[in-house]
């Protein structure tokens, strides 16, 4: 209360205490300041060279798009702290929706990117007014369940979607662009070119973030409660930043259809909406960066065992529990933590 | 009823800017409260008092929009409320700071003020920088000031001691420029100093605006306040001026018996 009183009985017995302190908000030095205030262009110098640091360029552009996918779930989940078990549905919509549209219609790329992000914004639109009625692991149940209802949804569907196959044959072999035109067969272009797309969206997101309505949504995650008696409708801010995440996802999603010139059903499945949640965690959750982190993780890891052993989804379980037990934070989130420390 | 005794109502000229009309609340067959009909008048400091387990925090939850009653109406001048959203009772201008301590633990402790007082506006802007509005910063800051917390800007919510937590939880409900502020047991918790000087800020706010206190140390707010209210086994004792609420044989028997 007033500067003599002090009681650091107090501060122990606050239900503050939570398990996993966010090293989003805080107390930072000047370097970390810094950094934060150019996140997008560090971010995005990184990502530029990121291709001659990774093992080859086509992984190079996974872990873009994945990064992507982690970035738009971390929205939700480590900035707004709502744990949705069905961000399989917003990759999948995006993935199929700009796939269908180059199969099936013979869209330009470009427009297949909108038409992809368009189907999965409108997925969760209707996935997010009913979950959010529902909180916790309701709200992750929910999610679940009703991404397995578009799962199905998508599965049967097979004229359009090649159901249980996968749809095949998105061929996008160049992208022609008033003045120019890319060649997507050279490994190196296309990696630019999605990255000129997840560029954007990373600006697009960190302007997000500084907004006031970032900084609500960080109250939300912070206390519900609190933030209501403030006078914010959560519920409303809720679905928003559901399909704001939702959206990005979608993108990513969009991208990956293109880049893989498959969407392959598993797109869809569960254990995708599960890799969102592994690839925010090992990254670090809320963290602006974690997810590019998470997501080279994830890949690295995927790629480094399956040539290794047909059971790395043991393995990729079990370092993921030692994660979650060793390094609450995620890898991002304790470099952060340590610099913190060190009066960065 | 407990009492029969009628209880000389004091003077009410100005209307009221609450009213709790029959407020009940039953959590499943137990009735924490019942039948609850009382008139906050505009301005100075109301207390409802009562031992714990009185239905002090239930009603608090009531007249506050944190819960819903299961019967009754609550009207906020004169304007009928009752089951509304809590961000609809905000945004009336009813703040509240609750019996456990309730801020945004992991920001800083200018930002739970900042973006209390952000909530003010309907609008809140997807693409601006929250820089934009450097009247919110100036306005968190003065408020943290007022409640001395001046020097603790910078700290995150949870490094600070509990009586500050308290202090800080007040100014959050302070930055949504409430005409009416509820707290409910402000000094729970806190050593007597902290106490002392949570009750010198709650007589300062008295001065721009109503005040209802939760209380259930009676002493506390008898030189306090300009009314009382006296809730006992969920239902209303009596009300009225503190020497109304000494007099009572009732609040005597049950409350001041023991303590007295
Ligand atoms: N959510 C709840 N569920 C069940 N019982 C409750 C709940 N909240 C309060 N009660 C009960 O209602 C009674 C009044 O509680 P409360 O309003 O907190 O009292 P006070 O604040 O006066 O100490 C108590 O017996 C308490 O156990
Ligand atoms: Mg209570």
């Amino acid at each position: 209360m007033s500067a003599q009183t002090t009681t650091p009985v107090g501060a122990a017995a606050s239900p503050a205490a939570s398990p996993a302190a966010r090293p989003g908000a805080g107390r930072t030095g000047r370097w970390l300041a810094l950094a934060s205030r150019h996140r997008v262009a560090l971010t995005l110098a990184f990502l530029v060279v990121f291709p001659w640091i990774a093992p080859y360029q086509a992984l190079a552009a996974n872990i873009l798009v994945l990064g992507l996918y982690a970035l738009g779930f971390n929205l939700l989940f480590g900035y707004t702290g709502l744990l949705s078990f069905g961000h399989a549905a917003f990759l999948g919509g995006g993935a199929y929706g700009s796939g269908i549209a180059i199969v099936h219609y013979g869209l330009h790329p470009v427009l297949a990117l909108v038409a992809g992000t368009l189907l999965a914004t409108l997925i969760a639109v209707a996935m997010g007014a009913l979950a959010i009625r529902t909180r916790g692991i309701y709200f992750a149940m929910t999610t679940l369940a009703l991404s397995m209802c578009v799962y199905y949804a998508f599965y049967q569907a097979e004229s359009f979607t090649g159901g249980e196959n996968g749809l095949r044959g998105i061929n996008v072999p160049s992208l022609s662009l008033p003045g120019f035109r890319l060649d997507l067969l050279n490994p190196t272009v296309k990696y630019y070119a999605v990255l000129a797309v997840v560029g954007l969206a990373v600006w697009l997101f960190s302007r997000l973030l500084s907004s006031p309505f970032g900084a609500a949504l960080e109250a939300i995650r912070e206390n519900e409660n609190r933030a209501q008696a403030c006078g914010y409708d959560v519920r409303r801010m809720k679905l928003v930043a559901f399909v704001i995440s939702g959206a990005l996802c979608g993108l990513a999603g969009a991208l990956q259809a293109i880049h893989l010139s498959i969407v392959p059903i598993e797109t869809m499945h569960y254990s995708t909406s599960g890799q969102a949640v592994m690839m925010a965690l090992l990254g670090g959750m809320g963290t602006f960066f974690g997810p590019f982190v998470g997501a080279a993780t994830f890949s690295l890891l995927q790629d480094g065992l399956t040539t290794l052993t047909s059971h790395w989804q043991l393995f990729v379980g079990a370092i993921f529990i030692a994660f979650v037990l060793f390094l609450p934070l995620g890898i991002w989130g304790e470099v952060l933590a340590r610099l913190r420390r060190a009066g960065w | 009823m407990v009492s029969g005794i009628p209880v000389p109502r004091a003077p009410v000229a100005a209307p009221p800017i609450l009213s709790a009309q029959g407020l009940g609340k039953a959590f499943g067959k137990f009735r924490a409260l019942s039948g609850v009909t009382v008139d906050f008048p505009e301005g100075g400091i109301t207390a409802i008092i009562g031992p714990n387990g009185a239905g002090k925090s239930t009603f608090f939850n009531l007249i506050s929009g944190a819960v819903p009653p299961s019967e009754g109406r609550v009207l906020f001048r004169g304007r009928d409320i009752t089951g509304l959203p809590p961000h609809r009772f905000a945004r009336m201008g009813i703040a509240k700071s609750f019996q456990i301590t309730n801020v945004f633990p992991h920001l800083t402790v200018r930002e739970n003020v900042r973006v209390a007082a952000q909530a003010r506006n309907v609008r809140v802007p997807l693409f601006r920088d929250r820089s934009a509005f450097p009247e919110l910063t100036e306005r968190a800051e003065a408020l943290l000031g007022a409640v001395g917390l001046g020097h603790r800007l910078d700290r995150l919510a949870r490094e600070l001691a509990h009586g500050e937590q308290r202090a800080l939880e007040i100014a959050v409900a302070l930055a949504a420029e409430p005409s009416l502020l509820l707290l409910d047991e402000p000094t729970a918790g806190m050593s007597p100093e902290e106490t002392r000087a949570m009750m010198d800020l709650v007589q300062r706010l008295a001065e721009t605006c109503t005040l209802i206190l939760v209380e259930h140390k009676m002493k506390l707010v008898m030189g306090l306040c300009r009314r009382l209210v006296v809730l006992h086994q969920g239902q209303l004792l009596a009300e009225g001026t503190p020497d109304d609420i000494r007099a009572h044989p009732e609040v005597r028997r049950v409350y001041l018996g023991k303590s007295a």
